[in-house]
């Protein structure tokens, strides 16, 4: 079972990977749009990506006014 | 014309399988210029087809295989007429729409829509009128038009309706949520996913294989599967039509058409 500690990691280096920037630049309070300059298209990648890693349904609605990565580990989190 | 190259797409035959390939910025929004060139395709296909057993459309913008129809031009365009002509429009648009994709729907060729990323509206309507779909695991399949107080408006729900179980139409359409390529196939709507970017090698592979067998069989073997549901499609546009004088669909479109996101597929 994951922790939301865990999850967020797991969603900040998802990020990372995906965006193609370091790790270590991303933090759970971050704006993702503003951080990694992403449009909403782009939002629906990492959505992609998050399911795929979680193997979990998470529908975009649920992702309304989120814009930070640790509200969206949040998400994850009551899915798994 | 085994050649061709519009100004929103392209095609080509090659080894009996017909390409017809999307690229239009930002993601292939149907609109009036990419209505015309599909109009185009359905004209030649009459003699495309008699060299061709298979055809694989695919799009070339890394956004994804289509967006759906072009919003913004739809509302530019309907805006500043009267009441009377921008339903006549709208008519003339949603009839020409639905003749290309009934044309596809009951071709006597097997198609395969060859898929990647976003794959919505009338671009999902668009695969949903082929045989086979093939996506890229990052496709995602989205109805979204109920967040603009609109209903699928290129054949989808009848579409779907035929190939999908009633609750899943509800929940795509109702919910208007994107679902994975995962998801999608594990509802029966797609027929193979690939790894990322493979989606167009894995149609084409599965277009040769189709080589192998009688064309005549082939050809039944479609008619006999696929119903094309004609009287829902025609039900489709009158309903469409009847929800987009609404004033709610006005400011819907007013507000996507004025986001200043460049790609606000998301409200």
């Amino acid at each position: 079972m994951n922790t939301i500690d865990k999850t967020t990691d797991e969603v900040l280096r998802l990020a990372a990977e995906h965006f193609k920037v370091q790790r270590d630049q991303l933090s759970p309070d971050d704006d993702f749009f503003k951080k990694l300059g992403i449009n909403s298209l782009q939002a629906l990648d990492l959505l992609t990506r998050i399911e795929q890693h979680f193997q979990i349904e998470l529908p975009d609605y649920e992702l309304q006014g989120v814009s930070d990565f640790r509200t969206l580990a949040q998400r994850i989190q009551s899915r798994l | 014309m085994n050649i061709f190259q519009g100004e929103t797409l392209s095609w080509h035959v090659l080894d009996g399988t017909i390409e017809l390939t999307l690229d239009r910025a930002p993601c292939n929004e149907i609109g009036r210029a990419t209505l015309i060139d599909l109009e185009k395709f359905i004209a030649a296909l009459p003699a495309l087809q008699r060299e061709a057993h298979a055809l694989i459309i695919n799009s070339t913008r890394k956004e994804g295989f289509c967006a759906g129809a072009d919003l913004r031009e739809t509302y530019r365009v309907a805006q500043p007429l009267p009441k009377d002509e921008r339903l006549a429009g709208l008519r003339d648009f949603l009839e020409r729409i639905h003749h290309v994709m009934n044309t596809l729907d009951e071709a006597p060729l097997t198609t395969i829509a060859a898929v990647h990323g976003v794959t919505f509206g009338g671009g999902f309507e668009l695969a949903l009128a082929c045989d086979l779909i093939v996506a890229d695991k990052m496709t995602r399949f989205c109805f979204p038009e109920l967040r603009l107080g609109l209903i699928p408006g290129f054949g989808g729900i009848p579409r779907l309706k035929r190939d999908l179980g009633n609750a899943v139409v509800r929940d795509l359409v109702l919910t208007g949520r994107s679902i994975n390529a995962t998801k999608a196939q594990s509802v029966g709507l797609v027929s193979q996913v690939t790894a990322e970017g493979d989606a167009l090698r894995v149609a084409r592979s599965t277009a040769a294989q189709l080589k192998k067998f009688d064309r005549g069989t082939a050809i039944a073997a479609k008619k006999f599967i696929k119903p094309i549901p004609y009287d829902e499609l025609r039900r489709e546009i009158e309903l469409f039509c009847d929800l987009f004088m609404r004033p709610a669909v006005d400011a819907g479109l007013r507000k996507f058409a004025e986001s200043t996101d460049a790609l606000p597929y998301l409200p």
